[in-house]
């Protein structure tokens, strides 16, 4: 590491104007940013640590919704009472991120913010077009096995890797956003960029824009879950993941919110395959038409197809499970 | 001029410090190599093992992920002094959460802990064990705090100590001799101890 200028801001003005100095940076938790810094990925000239400036509560919005502070830390989330009984999918999602020691550290923010954790960009030795802009990409050759299948580009294909943002966008969450300039808001499935050409632009906020909350819409009656494939039962990133809350009338499906983890550059609301399922009565046949419209736009690579029929067999299963049809029974092929 | 230094207030163990520290330092390098405090334990360096799991303000954190100026007045418990921690839910009372915080066996919880550990036989080498012991201590406190989990049918369940609870909430502590098989007894024969 270089050496390492850091501040503590007095309130979220003084963050930015510190934020405008060339080569500094937010620091939230630190879990993502120190191990980049370790790596030589990241190289900051100065951290601005932005996790006491009073952005740690959750406070309720009128008409049910919540304010989430962007420094509220993972586990705290998942613990809130109000969180558990309004939002359970996000809980969920929550508590299958990470370990319990980096819920403990990770912030909100920092969450959302979060770098992909593609081997090739945490190695300065290959060729990464998000780490070195026009570098070439190594993982289209090398090892892909856990990267994307939907919304990638010839110059990147890597997956972002969160859990929770994965829950707020079927919820239909909010971020608030501050730069000198204000204060805007932005839907969390539009923060993140597909990376076309430029994979090295991550989200749609100007530098030096602070996040200072989430917001979470009212509820509404629902079924939910948040399931997690991975390559080992606790403490590893999704090899796909997906977030589905249910509206059922009678016999219809009266709404329905599909988000997918791990298969895309950004927590991917699968609003192709929700449109084949809204209003329409549930079946094994409706689901496995829904997915497929969804994955009608896949690019698998050799070493991530095995995606595209995980993916299939999740979707449909969770979707099974929520509006009480009985799953297929079929082979892995 | 960029100032690449600071001086920060921290409680290590009970006591009060004032140090100059490198922006770069660690919490664990910082607690190792300034303090002299070597029970910690750096393993991977990147969050992924849990051998540097110390307690700040309570909770159990990677001392390897955060920078030491980030430390700056809070409170750290290492290995060293976690013989006196309790292992209720106190400090990390959590608004809204239904039912009562179990403060029996409040303190020598960590001590129960580190008894529990050897007497079955909870570690061969050793060198992952005050991050576990540590991590153990965060555990049942989450536990008793009512914090849900992964395993839990639903999230708005109240959790109880159990195995499966057990092997979920340590699975940020890695041991490469492979002595889970141990370490989960020991966690749950210190629960029993204290009550």
């Amino acid at each position: 590491m270089t050496p390492l200028g850091y501040a503590r801001p007095r309130d979220v003005a003084d963050a930015l104007d510190r934020a405008a100095a060339p080569g500094a940076m937010f620091i939230g938790g630190g879990t993502n940013l120190v191990d980049l810094m370790k790596l030589g990925v990241e190289t900051p000239a100065a951290l601005v640590d932005v996790g006491r400036l009073g952005l740690d509560r959750i406070e309720e919005l009128a008409g049910g919704g919540l304010r989430i502070g962007a420094a509220v830390r993972n586990s705290r989330l998942a613990a809130d009472a109000r969180v558990r009984q309004r939002y359970p999918v996000l809980a969920e999602a929550l508590v299958n991120g990470a370990s319990g020691q980096l819920r403990n550290m990770a912030t909100v923010g920092g969450n959302l913010l979060q770098r992909t954790r593609c081997a090739y960009f945490q190695d300065t030795s290959a060729d990464c077009n998000k780490r070195v802009p026009g570098s070439g990409c190594s993982a289209r050759a090398g090892d892909h096995r856990n990267l994307a299948i939907l919304g990638g580009s010839p110059a990147c294909i890597a997956t972002h890797p969160s859990d929770m943002a994965v829950a707020m966008v079927a919820l239909d969450a909010v971020v608030n956003v501050r730069t000198p300039a204000g204060t805007s808001r932005t839907d969390v499935r539009e923060l993140h960029r597909l990376p076309g050409s430029t994979p090295h632009i991550e989200t749609v906020l100007a530098a030096g824009s602070l996040i200072e909350s989430v917001d979470l819409p009212a509820p509404v009656e629902a079924r939910s879950t948040y399931r997690k494939v991975r390559d080992r039962a606790s403490f590893a990133f999704a090899v796909a993941s997906v977030a589905a809350i249910v509206q059922l009338d009678d016999r219809r499906v009266r709404d329905v919110r599909i988000a997918l983890g791990a298969v895309a550059p950004r927590p991917w609301r699968a609003s192709a395959a929700e449109d084949v399922i809204r209003g329409e009565s549930p079946s094994t046949a409706l689901f496995e038409s829904a997915i497929a419209a969804e994955l009608a736009d896949a690019e698998p690579l050799r070493g991530n197809a095995y995606k595209v029929p995980l993916l299939r067999n999740l979707v449909v299963r969770v979707l099974c499970e929520l509006c009480g049809v009985d799953p297929p029974v079929r082979s892995l092929a | 001029m960029t100032n690449f230094h600071s001086t920060i207030d921290v409680s290590v163990n009970g006591q009060r410090r004032s140090d100059e520290v490198d922006h770069r330092s660690t919490l664990l390098d910082y607690l190792r190599e300034h303090l002299g405090l070597t029970g910690s334990k750096k393993g991977c360096d990147h969050g992924q093992c849990g051998a540097c799991t110390v307690l700040q303000d309570g909770l159990r954190i990677n001392s390897c992920l955060q920078l030491a100026v980030m430390a700056d007045g809070t409170e750290v418990i290492t290995i060293e002094g976690i013989d006196a921690e309790g292992i209720d839910a106190e400090g990390i009372h959590t608004e809204g959460i239904d039912g009562t915080v179990d403060r029996a066996g409040s303190g020598g919880g960590g001590a129960s802990l580190q008894r529990t550990f050897v007497e079955l036989d909870g570690l061969q080498c050793g060198y992952c064990t005050p991050g576990q012991i540590c991590s153990a201590v965060g555990v049942i406190r989450e536990i008793a705090a009512g914090w849900p989990s992964a395993v839990m049918e639903q999230v708005t369940d109240r959790p109880a100590l159990t195995e499966a609870e057990v092997r979920e909430r340590m699975s940020g502590n890695l041991c490469r001799c492979g002595a889970y098989v141990n370490i989960v007894p020991a966690i749950l024969r210190a629960q029993e101890l204290r009550s």
